[in-house]
């Protein structure tokens, strides 16, 4: 690898499964019983790295926005699912996770393009969508796990709530709250510790392919604080079109399905 | 005592929670006034509580309220009219002020809160006492004033002495009937304890495995 720019030979990431290696051995050492789950960890990653490598190659050469499109609704499509996933005590959460992956993700790019940030180029929209949407689909993962432990915790709470005459966006707020605030939370606190105890990827690619560090901290801030914005975004949308699932149109808490 | 009437008619309702048939084919009758449901544990006397303010809807029949099936009423304005206090604490944070005023602005009132707390047997020191502070006795009355700040034509009260000990039984039960002469407002007490029945209510619906087993005159039906 040189210093001056970006050229990585098979030999380099080869080299880098040596450290696989530690944490093959560290599992098996320390009985953590990871080591499939590591090995299925790496093949996985080359395989889906190399192929949207190859796919971003071609949407590069074709240099339209249809394809960019089309690449970050499958991206959309597969961050829902992937969430569902980890929102299992949230019912029919599937939609309100992929509205507010979709929504984020064409708010945020739709600003930064607006913005003069970025260009409405496949090269700035791929991996800055890509970002985003990985992202959001985090946040709104949390904030929906969190929301279906808060509504199965605290149904008395919202019971007795409703009793009162409350309709449930009333009883379900302070959940909402909470669970919006569960999804946001770690983005929030990296960004504040961020050039203090972690170097982000950004600016840690942008350092190894040579780029004057400057230029590397404006983008990496351009990105931090585009992240916040389509974090809080997907949260909100989130747990705002997910909640109401748990009500009947009459304010009725639903029987809670099983996790 | 004075039966006044027919308030709430359930007429051959069922009803299932978590796949369990808990009300079967029910019909009885609360009359204005003083009225409890007993019945032993699981015998579905809080779940017929809920469907008199349409916190649940029954799978089959009908529930009516002064004539008219509850299922027509805005569930939100019926909520507020018939009025629910359930079995276990379940305040919200802050301070007993602040739970009473938080239900007062849901019905649109402007709460007297020493009044309601001395309704509900709290001196007005409790006002400013946090919610999470109280003991299970006190918040049950902190839960009481909430309910009155709602100005509610029937109480509906699930279990209210369940978790308190004999002397806070009692205090609680002394505030009910105190109540009964400075509020005007039907009450329907869900419990376990037929004695405390004869002590509460006028009339009682008895409950077994979600079935009626007799209603009336309390008099007549849970005599000594």
């Amino acid at each position: 690898m040189t210093s001056s720019s970006i050229h990585v030979s098979i030999a380099d990431v080869a080299a880098t499964l040596a450290l696989v290696g530690i944490a093959v051995a560290v599992s098996f050492w320390r009985r953590a019983d990871l080591e499939r789950d590591i090995g299925i960890a790496v093949v996985r990653s080359a395989v889906q790295l190399i192929a949207i490598g190859y796919v971003i190659n071609f949407i590069f050469d074709q240099d339209s926005l249809w394809f960019v499109a089309a690449l970050l609704a499958v991206m959309v499509a597969f961050g829902a699912l992937q969430a569902r996933s980890r929102a299992k005590r949230v019912p029919d959460a599937f939609w309100p996770l992929l509205l507010s992956l979709a929504l984020a993700a064409a708010v945020t790019l739709g600003l930064v393009v607006a913005l003069g940030v970025f260009k409405a180029q496949p090269r700035y929209l791929v991996p800055v969508g890509g970002m985003v949407i990985g992202n959001s689909m985090t946040a709104a993962a949390v904030a929906l796990n969190r929301l279906g432990d808060e509504v199965s915790d605290h149904a008395r709470e919202l019971e007795a709530t409703l009793a009162l005459g409350a309709t449930s966006t009333q009883a379900a707020a302070p959940l909402v709250r909470r669970s919006l605030r569960s999804g946001m939370i770690t983005l929030v606190d990296s960004t504040k510790t961020t050039g203090l105890i972690f170097f982000p990827g950004t600016m840690v690619g942008m350092l190894l392919a040579g780029a004057d560090p400057t230029d590397a901290v404006r983008l990496q801030l351009i990105l931090l604080w585009t992240l916040l914005g389509s974090v809080a975004l997907a949260g909100l949308i989130a747990v705002t079109l997910a909640y109401r699932n748990f009500f009947t149109p009459a304010h009725q808490l639903r029987e809670q399905p099983e996790p | 005592m004075i039966i006044r009437g027919v308030l709430f008619e359930l007429d051959r309702v069922t009803q299932s929670r978590d796949g369990k048939v808990v009300l079967q084919d029910l019909s009885a009758s609360l009359p204005r006034g003083a009225s409890c449901v007993a019945g032993p544990s699981g015998s579905g006397k809080s779940t017929l509580l809920r469907l008199l303010n349409r916190l649940a809807d029954p799978d089959s029949g009908a529930v009516r309220y002064e004539g008219a099936d509850v299922r027509e009423r805005n569930p939100l304005e019926l909520r507020q009219e018939v009025c629910l206090v359930p079995q276990l604490p379940a305040l919200l944070e802050g301070t007993v002020e602040d739970n009473v005023r938080y239900a007062a602005s849901l019905a649109g009132r402007d709460p007297n809160v020493p009044r309601l707390l001395d309704l509900a047997g709290l001196d007005a020191s409790f006002a400013a006492r946090s919610a999470d502070k109280l003991s299970v006795g006190e918040q049950q009355r902190a839960m009481l004033a909430r309910a009155l700040a709602m100005e509610p034509r029937v109480l509906l009260l699930d279990e209210p002495t369940s978790a308190l000990d004999e002397d806070a039984r009692r205090a609680v039960e002394a505030t009910l009937l105190h109540l009964r002469e400075r509020v005007n407002a039907s009450t329907v007490l869900v419990t376990h304890d037929l004695d405390q029945a004869r002590r509460m209510a006028d009339w009682v619906v008895r409950l077994d495995e979600g079935r009626l087993v007799a209603e009336g005159r309390v008099k007549e039906h849970l005599a000594v």
